[in-house]
């Protein structure tokens, strides 16, 4: 999958450096060139929102000794190698970074497909029903996690499934916000005639969704992929709950990090760094793509 | 609601038309160029596939939301009448209203609603100012738009406990960047953990952090969807660019404004991992004096550390009803803006 698959169609301008035809839906800042303070304060804010990760690496890099002396370390030290093994080792991370890409990995791919199929028939098909379903789907986004997890524990603790990714996982197979995405998605991606001229051929709906539906809602399945996989690797509340140090996913990992498992600053430093990176390489590849992404959900009806 | 169950009693006699299975004979009705005729055995099939085929599409959310969202929000109501132990489970007494009755009696149920509610506010407000604002700026003509939009958004990758981990160590007393950098500029050590408006600012600030990058793309979007005209007539009138801001993007942006305060609120009303992390070993009690305990810590500390899950059934209901009323607040308070419009 190259990043080129990747873009959506309706990108919203042409990266011409010459004059451009001006489109007459943007905004009037659209025309003006950003003046010096523009990039002043956006210089400002940028710093604001990576500081904080580039100074996780330079702690990281130091001892924990150093790290409660002032004035606090302003640039790498040479213990990062070091740092890393240890959280690696201790803290468990290397299983739980291999348990996070198992459970995210598995949620990704379920909820990218089944949304997809949802999606589709509230796009396109015409059944009873089908506008009271969609407005229950948007409802349960208002349903706080924290009313599922006591009889989900219980449940886990009858089948003695405690600690087995599998509980973690069947929660988020397939999500409202997912299902929604990809109904505003194909409503304008896909053309209802297209459908209409498979049916006259006599196609069956699974043939259907095979060549006419998978392959115009690519593009949105790609990012919603991206954006699943970032939630589903932060997913907090239940894995605490449903998982202990014995087999954790990275956020529990790091959860027992910070509550005294290891005391060591620059080890929970090298660990916090560790478990943020995956993240990080993919926006680093596709962070294009995410910004789209969240830009396209944005735009509601 | 039982609407969705009739629905939901379609998919699962088609669950053979769920992907994966095609029925053998629907494979003969993939001839080329003609439809089937009428009466046949597999013109039958093919009115069958047409109708029952949508419910199978959205049987999978269907089962799994009812599965694992619906059928527990029940149950957790079940257990909120109840006294349920952590260290006894299979005895599971009526105890009707008492975990209610318990909750509102207690200092701390209140003690956790009101820091819910001012971290909530100094978290979502700062920040959904932030990022309207940010979002204009993005909004010009820049070099390298699409970069600065990722670095805007690289704190939404940071998970909740590795960014709380290191705002931890930046706010703590010995050797803390913030403390340090105080002194720096002449203003006494503050003390994040342990004194109120600190650590509920420093809990906040990590929300702020994650969270404002996100907001300003979607206001962004919105932005970008403003009708150029409106900008062009306002100039005309001789309004300049700030007045232009105030009196056209704001309005315009009123309906995303309502959504993102929404989803904010839903967000604040939850807020469990930042102040579980900042408190260290003892996380769950929310500081030495309770003084960041939100109501998502009390739940998980009644359920999960004192071991009482009935109580933590009834704290999540409660969660769920005050929920409720923000969003028809929300609701209210937009019907009379659309009337004083």
């Amino acid at each position: 999958m190259t990043t080129s698959e990747l873009t959506l169609p309706q990108a919203r301008k042409k990266k011409g450096r010459g004059p451009t035809e001006r489109r007459r839906v943007m905004g009037a800042g659209k025309q003006l060139h950003a003046g010096p303070v523009t990039y002043i304060v956006l210089t400002v804010f940028a710093l604001l929102s990576l500081a904080p990760l580039v100074w996780t690496a330079i702690a990281a890099s130091r001892t924990d000794r150093r790290l409660a002396e002032t004035p606090p370390p302003l640039w790498f030290g040479g213990n990062l190698f070091k740092n890393l093994e240890s959280a690696w080792d201790q803290a468990g991370l290397g299983t739980a970074m291999l348990n996070s890409t198992v459970v995210a990995g598995t949620i990704t791919i379920s909820t990218v497909l089944f949304s997809t199929l949802a999606g589709f028939a509230f796009a396109k098909l015409r059944f009873r029903f089908s506008s009271v379903l969609l407005l229950l789907t948007i409802g349960t986004m208002m349903i706080p996690p924290q009313l599922a997890v006591v009889p989900l524990y219980l449940w886990m603790s009858d089948l003695g499934w405690s600690n087995q990714l599998q509980t973690v996982i069947l929660p988020t197979l397939v999500t409202a916000f997912g299902t929604f995405f990809m109904r505003q998605y194909l409503v304008q991606a896909l053309p209802t005639e297209l459908i209409e001229a498979a049916r006259v051929d006599g196609a069956s709906s699974l043939r259907v969704v095979w060549h006419v539906v998978f392959p115009a809602a690519r593009p949105a399945m790609a990012v919603l992929g991206l954006l699943t996989f970032v939630f589903a690797w932060n997913d907090f509340l239940w894995p605490i709950i449903a998982l202990t140090q014995q087999n954790p996913t990275v956020q529990v990992a790091l959860n027992s990090l910070g509550t005294g498992y290891v005391p060591d600053q620059a080890v929970i430093m090298a660990g916090a760094l560790l478990g943020t990176l995956p993240l990080l390489i993919a926006f680093i590849l596709f962070g294009k793509q995410i910004v789209g992404g969240i830009m396209q959900g944005a735009i509601k009806g | 609601m039982t609407s969705s169950k009739q629905a939901l009693a379609h998919p699962a006699s088609s669950a053979e038309a769920a992907p994966g299975t095609p029925p053998g004979a629907a494979r003969g009705a993939h001839g080329r160029g003609t439809p089937p005729g009428p009466d046949s055995w597999r013109s039958r099939l093919y009115r069958w596939d047409m109708k029952a085929s949508p419910y199978a599409f959205i049987a999978p959310f269907f089962i799994i939301f009812g599965a694992f969202s619906l059928v527990p929000l029940l149950y957790t109501a079940w257990y909120s009448l109840h006294d349920v132990q952590l260290s006894s489970l299979d005895q599971q007494t009526w105890a009707g209203l008492d975990n209610y009755q318990n909750l509102l009696t207690s200092d701390f149920f209140w003690n956790a609603l009101k820091n819910t509610f001012t971290i909530g506010v100094i978290s979502t407000v700062p920040q959904l100012m932030a990022a309207i604002g940010l979002a204009h700026l993005l909004n010009y003509r820049l070099r390298g738009s699409t970069v600065w939009r990722v670095v805007m958004l690289t704190p939404y990758a940071t998970s909740v406990a590795a960014a709380t981990l290191v705002f931890t160590l930046l706010y703590s007393w010995d050797g803390g960047m913030v403390n340090w950098f105080l002194h720096f500029v002449g203003i006494g050590p503050v003390n994040w953990r342990e004194s109120d408006w600190g650590s509920q600012f420093a809990v906040s600030s990590i929300v702020i952090w994650r969270w404002t990058g996100y907001n300003a793309l979607i206001y962004l979007a919105a932005m970008q969807a403003i009708p150029v005209d409106l900008y062009e007539s306002a100039s005309i009138d001789g309004a300049n660019r700030w007045q232009q801001f105030l009196h056209v993007t704001v309005p315009q942006l009123r309906p995303t404004i309502l959504f993102t305060v929404v989803v904010s609120s839903i967000g604040a009303t939850q807020l469990f991992g930042e102040p579980l992390l900042f408190g260290g070993v003892s996380g769950s009690k929310g500081g030495s004096e309770h003084q960041y305990q939100t109501l998502g810590l009390y739940m998980y500390d009644q359920g999960w550390i004192i071991g009482n899950l009935g109580k933590a059934s009834a704290i999540a209901w409660s969660m769920f009803l005050i929920l409720l009323i923000v969003a028809v607040i929300n609701l209210l308070f937009t019907r009379r803006l659309r009337k004083s419009l």
